[in-house]
């Protein structure tokens, strides 16, 4: 099971927080803060994989993370989940975030401007702490359906929709498969001057 | 890829469009949201966002109360107080707003107010029963996304007594014709379980249906809940078993739609789900593991190493492999796998691999076997996880034969990690955990730090301690809470040490300090640090340090520091030995003070009674003090009366301002065991030795020594008159063995003081009394030793600057004192010892006197050949023995020489006499010996006492002078002039001799007897270590051999006796006292014209120091 999902910058500025089991406020930011002192420390080359830590869940807690640029990616689980499938499954959410929302935005700025988007999709990827959907057309179908909905009441969140619906028109079923998800983070900035 | 950016770019036409008016929107200044991240997003500090959000939330709270505000405008609020909750700031009061906004709110409206409920509520929040209707509702409505929306925040969280509620509804869901809605469904239900177990015990049936649903999703929901059943109770599922065996076929063989591959992997997370049930499942069933080989095997075949997720499939599929039933074929596939995960360059893999190991070589140790090096190479691995996984596998295969091995990488990676591990931890704990915690956590820490053996491990461990708190101490030590400093401070006491050689020792010390002087530190940690620079003390770097702030700290009036200080300074005596006499006298007056406030010494309580008293008519109180200045004042307006200023206690009067009378009291305890302390505070204070104690509170005391038994000033008696000079090396006279010699100085320094230091003026604390018996007892020597080199050298000098005196006075005589032997030969004491040579010429004793011998009584010389293994005392002419003397000074020695000439005076009654000792320093007997002595209007007598083999030869020779300005002159030469030591000896003008030795008592009386006075100043003399008054007696007293009988404060008084001449055996009394820059002195005498004579040579004496 999942039990939280940080996102978090390189200066541990929180961009996104969602926890699936209940903590209170301070230890939430705790918890923030010594993820992100664990994650911090380690250097791009060493492994993704972290235990031992104690806050969530005693020994039965580990924190798997990806660094993007300037985010930090990190999901607490506890034993019952694949490192390396959850590894996989940050990839798929953070692919999902880029081709859904930000073509066209420098992905440094994500979480900035989306706020709302981002949870709509983790709604969509991770529900109560399972994993729901590992597909990425699913999730921006799913999140897509929502979008048209707001679309049609040309609301808050309209311009994502529009975006969206403009990946969809580019034929955005094909692409997971074609993309080498490995190597985005370097493919991506080229995509940003867009 | 790159047929992505292609169609990417095709698309960028219409997205670019779209989102210019998107954007313009979206971010548009007016935005709030986008004004509060652009605001945060520049902020620096903590503060400064802590401003802004405050100031935000305010907004929110009046846009939310306002009846004004719409739906629509409530989300985007609620978007602000999401991100303000997320920075980790309340917003509680949108809670209810948030609800609301999911109750009335459109579609869209409602979105944001489930996911601001799912985020700011947990699952016991009241808050929760209000939205219960709403979910209600929502989940029978016919919006597909209304009900996913419900569905996801009951997953999410739902009160767990509401859950019968809503459940049929969402039972409901699983038959739904969308399969996002069954699916969603089977993750609520799941979700239940977790919670209430016992509610959803009843649909058990219905999950098997979602396990077989068409869509492969729900499937996937589904597995979930059967994965949780099976870790719960394998048993109840093995029928399952051959679904699920079906279902991974299925998968791995590419049956489910291309919509679920990942990298061209089938549905990898599935697969994973269903190894992982399968696991449990074929745990220990020989019969299930049967069923899955196959499957297991293909999954193994069919898992192509390209990617990651195949890795993670691999993974899963070993732990199977290995968690079943073995089958050694798939077994030894297995191992392969582990290989290849244990040899990737890729460190994730890696570390899986060593997981995988670690899991495998519980069944089979050879397993590890083949991958020794690389575990090796993962022991020095940089990253640490990887280092502790390692050593996890390695613990696995931990046996009989490897153990003390694996130990001692255990132990080493604890060290390098674990050390630094736990102290940042504390750290941490210590500077967020603050002053709040209990104490005994520090207390706990300190204790672990301080257990242990002291290996390696552990001062590696409490090196980095050291270390890490001297890098805290460098920075910013405000904001550190007072129990992290107290703790920092014992840890840097204690263990400095470990790091000393590695950086400037000082810098502890000053880091100390610089604590000590932070106005934030409270006075427990100022303790704490004061007990810390105690420790570090046994350097001499650090005690500078330590005594400036000690210092400091003394002015504190805290009575913590003072204990704290007292306690710290105890320990450094005890245990360090830094005996700087002027420290210590300072910290010792300093100790002093630290009792005086314990006193009342206002006497608050009687202010009661005083007044009472005053106004009967009583006279207001004088203190003792005031009093005593009153009669100081008395004395020094009229000295008339000597006598009456007599009574003023001695105690009083002996306790300068400056002094405090521990210090005093501190000597006359200490010289119950060693007399030599009092030397030593003599020097700076009131000398107690030597003086009878004729003075109490109540006036005199009676007499109670005999006349025998007065002391003898015997320390700076006039020199023996001897300056012994070897002509080659011009070296200084002492060719003793300097140890002996000091040891010979000291010991006829302090000699038969003892008696005399039984004044005890001022009881002393008994906490001092303490300390100076543990001095005593457990370190006497050491610290008496100690103690008293200072002075011990200081004495040396003073002996030696004497004997230079006569150098000069002989000087003045008509030659210098290095002229040639031919200059000089009228006036030097030559000799030639017979090194060694047995066979000396000339076996007479020749005596050549420069003038008339005539038997005159007064100053004489005599020449002593003692052995020298005897002390010189023994072999005193009987009739010398018992008189008064001066201490054996060596006058010259050569180390090759192997005679030794050592002189005393001994005051006779009536005449001075010089004795000479010659000593053989040679083991074989002197046989033949020549002396010479030449001498003018000195009476020689010869003595031969106390013959040995070795010492053959007694001579003795009692000149005698006639008048004290004649030169008189002694020579000694021998037959040979080689290598002849010269020893001047200079004339006797000795103006008085012996002294007037007469009590302060009898000196009072004598004084008021006397007619004939003259008052005049003399010039001070001012040496660095006496006070002048003290250094001008002394002075005088080694010119002219005065006797001082007492001084007291800036007073000295000082008597002498006319030896020859007309009025000879008359006394003449002098008053010193220090006026200004001079001494004024006040001489009276019976015979008229001694005080001028006597005046006149003062000033003479006074002149030529």
């Amino acid at each position: 099971m999942i039990k939280a999902i940080l996102i978090f910058n390189n200066h541990g500025k929180p961009r996104l927080i969602r926890f699936y089991e209940y903590f209170a406020e301070d230890v939430q930011q705790q918890i923030i803060r010594e993820t992100f002192h664990l994650v911090s420390k380690r250097d791009d080359n060493v492994c993704n994989f972290l235990e031992g830590g104690s806050l969530i869940g005693g020994s039965d807690y580990k924190l798997i993370y990806r660094h993007y640029a300037t985010l930090y990616f990190v999901f607490c689980v506890d034993s019952s989940e694949s490192e390396l499938g959850i590894l996989d499954l940050i990839q798929v959410c953070y692919i999902t975030l880029l081709y859904t929302y930000h073509l066209q935005v420098c992905y440094i700025t994500l979480l900035y401007t989306y706020p709302l988007q981002v949870h709509f999709i983790l709604q969509e990827v991770v529900m109560g702490g399972m994993v729901l959907e590992t597909n990425m057309n699913e999730i921006v179908g799913q999140v897509e359906l929502q979008n048209r909905m707001e679309k049609s009441e040309g609301g808050f969140s309209a311009a994502p929709a529009r975006a969206v619906s403009a990946v969809k028109n580019i034929n955005l079923p094909e692409m997971p498969r074609n993309i080498n998800i490995g190597d985005i983070n370097i493919k991506v900035p080229s995509l940003s001057p867009f | 890829m790159s047929d992505v950016v292609e169609k990417t770019l095709s698309a960028l036409p219409s997205l670019l469009s779209l989102d210019s008016q998107a954007g313009a929107g979206k971010l548009s200044p007016s935005s709030k949201l986008g004004n509060l991240i652009k605001g945060i997003t520049e902020l620096t500090s903590k503060h400064e966002e802590e401003t802004l959000i405050k100031k935000e939330l305010e907004s929110i709270k009046e846009q939310v109360a306002s009846p004004n505000t719409t739906m629509r405008q409530m989300k985007e609020i609620m978007v602000r107080a999401i991100y303000c909750e997320m920075l980790g700031y309340q917003a509680s009061f949108s809670y209810i707003h948030a609800i609301k906004l999911a109750q009335q709110g459109s579609v869209l409206e409602k979105r944001v107010g489930y996911l601001a409920v799912s985020l700011f509520l947990n699952e016991t929040d009241e808050f929760l029963l209000l939205l219960v209707n709403t979910v209600l509702k929502d989940l029978q409505s016919t919006n597909l996304i209304e009900v996913c929306m419900a569905l996801t925040v009951v997953s999410q969280m739902f009160p767990k007594d509401m859950i019968p509620a809503i459940l049929p509804v969402v039972e409901e869901k699983l038959t739904h014709p969308k399969e996002i809605i069954r699916r969603k469904a089977v993750l609520a239900l799941y979700k239940f379980y977790l919670i209430a177990p016992n509610q959803v015990q009843h649909i058990h049936s219905k999950f098997r249906k979602a396990l077989c649903d068409k869509d492969p999703g729900v499937m996937t929901a589904s597995l979930h809940i059967y994965l949780q059943l099976i870790k719960e109770n394998p048993e109840s599922y093995k029928d399952l078993t051959g679904s699920m065996v079906t279902i991974l076929r299925q998968v791995v063989g590419g049956k489910l739609p291309l919509d679920f591959n990942y990298h061209s992997v089938p549905a990898p997370w599935l697969q994973i789900q269903l190894l992982r049930i399968l696991a449990y499942l074929g745990k220990e069933d020989q019969g299930t593991s049967e069923m899955m080989y196959d499957v297991l095997e293909e999954s193994l075949r069919r898992a192509e190493m390209n990617h990651n997720i195949t890795y993670a499939i691999l993974f899963e599929c070993v732990k199977t492999i290995y968690t079943v039933h073995p089958k050694s074929q798939l077994l030894e596939k297995a191992a392969e796998c582990i290989g290849n995960f244990v040899l990737s360059p890729k460190i994730n893999l890696k570390y899986l691999g060593l997981k995988a190991l670690t899991y495998v070589v519980q069944q089979d140790a050879n397993l590890a076997l083949p991958h020794q090096m690389t575990i090796i190479e993962c022991l020095d691995h940089s990253d640490v996880i990887i280092k502790r996984e390692t050593l996890e596998l390695l613990f696995r295969i931990t046996n009989a034969q490897n153990v003390t091995v694996i130990v001692e990488k255990m132990l080493e990676f604890l060290r390098l990690t674990y050390n630094v591990w736990f102290i940042q931890t504390m750290n941490s704990v210590f500077s967020l955990g603050g002053d709040v915690m209990q104490p005994d956590i520090p207390n706990n820490f300190l204790r672990l730090l301080a257990e242990g053996v002291d290996n390696v491990e552990d001062r590696q461990l409490r090196l980095f301690a050291v270390d890490s708190y001297v890098s805290l101490l460098q920075g910013e030590t405000a904001k550190l809470p007072q129990r992290f400093l107290q703790v920092i401070s014992w840890v840097l006491g204690e263990y400095s040490y470990l790091r000393e050689e590695e950086s400037d020792p000082g810098s502890v010390m000053r880091l100390l300090a610089r604590l000590l002087d932070q106005r934030h530190t409270s006075t427990e940690t100022r303790s704490w640090v004061l007990g810390a620079m105690t420790k570090l003390c046994s350097s001499p770097v650090y005690t500078a340090i330590y005594w400036q702030n000690l210092h400091c700290y003394s002015t504190e009036r805290h009575w913590l520091y003072k204990t704290k200080c007292l306690s710290s300074l105890f320990k450094l005596y005890l245990t360090t030995l830094i005996f700087e006499v002027d420290l210590i006298i300072s910290c010792l007056s300093w100790l002093w003070c630290c009792f005086i406030p314990q006193v009342d010494s206002s006497l608050s309580f009687l202010d009661g009674y005083v007044s009472d008293a005053l106004a009967a008519g009583a006279a207001p109180y004088k203190s003792p003090h005031q009093r005593q200045e009153d009669l100081v004042q008395e004395k020094a307006l009229s000295l008339e009366p000597y006598g009456l200023s007599l009574p003023v206690s001695l105690s009083s009067c002996s306790i300068t301002d400056r002094r405090s009378p521990t210090l005093l009291s501190m000597s006359s305890g200490l010289s119950g065991n060693s007399t030599e302390l009092s030397h030593q505070e003599g020097s700076t204070t009131l000398k107690l030795e030597g003086v009878k104690r004729v003075w109490g509170k109540d006036g005199y005391l009676a007499q109670q020594q005999s006349a025998g038994e007065t002391p003898t000033p015997l320390v700076e008696l006039p020199s023996p008159l001897l300056s012994p000079q070897s002509p080659p090396s011009q070296k200084p006279s002492s060719g003793l063995e300097p140890d002996q010699e000091k040891r010979q100085l000291a010991s006829s320094l302090f000699v038969g003081l003892g008696s005399h230091n039984s004044v005890c003026l001022v009881r002393l604390p008994s906490t001092v009394w303490l300390f100076i018996k543990n001095c005593q007892s457990a370190n006497q020597s050491n610290v008496v030793k100690s103690l008293f080199k200072p002075f011990y050298i200081n004495s040396c000098q003073s002996a030696l600057h004497n004997l230079l005196d006569s150098t000069t006075v002989a000087s003045e005589g008509g030659a210098a004192t290095t002229t040639t032997p031919q200059q000089t030969s009228q006036r030097t004491l030559d000799h030639t010892t017979s090194n060694g040579n047995p066979h000396v010429e000339g076996t007479e004793q020749r005596v050549e006197a420069g003038g008339p011998l005539s038997l005159i009584r007064g100053n004489g010389m005599v020449a002593v050949v003692p052995p020298r293994d005897l002390p010189l005392t023994s072999h005193l002419p009987a009739e010398l023995s018992g008189l008064a003397r001066s201490e054996f000074t060596p006058l010259c020695s050569d180390q090759d020489s192997s005679l030794a000439l050592s002189a005393c005076r001994v005051y006779k009654e009536d005449a001075l006499v010089l004795l000479v000792f010659i000593s053989n320093n040679n083991d074989s007997a002197l046989h033949q010996m020549v002396l010479q002595l030449t001498c003018k209007e000195l009476e020689v007598y010869i003595f031969q006492t106390g013959l040995n083999n070795k010492v053959p030869l007694f001579f003795s020779e009692i000149p005698v002078g006639r008048s004290r300005n004649q030169d008189r002159n002694t020579r000694v030469s021998s037959n040979r002039d080689l290598e002849k030591p010269r020893i001047f000896c200079e004339s006797f003008r000795n103006f008085c001799s012996p002294p007037l030795t007469v009590s302060t008592g009898d000196y009072g009386k004598m004084w008021l007897s006397f007619s004939h006075d003259l008052k005049q100043n003399l010039r001070l003399v001012t040496t660095e270590h006496q006070e002048p008054l003290t250094a001008t007696l002394d002075a005088l007293k080694g010119k002219l051999h005065l006797h001082v009988v007492d001084i007291i404060g800036s007073e000295g008084i000082v008597a002498c006796r006319l030896l020859q001449g007309p009025g000879q055996g008359q006394p003449c009394l002098l008053h010193c006292r220090v006026h200004a820059d001079s001494l004024a002195v006040w001489l009276r005498s019976p015979v008229p014209e001694l005080p001028d004579s006597l005046l006149y040579h003062c000033q003479k004496a006074l002149t030529e120091t």
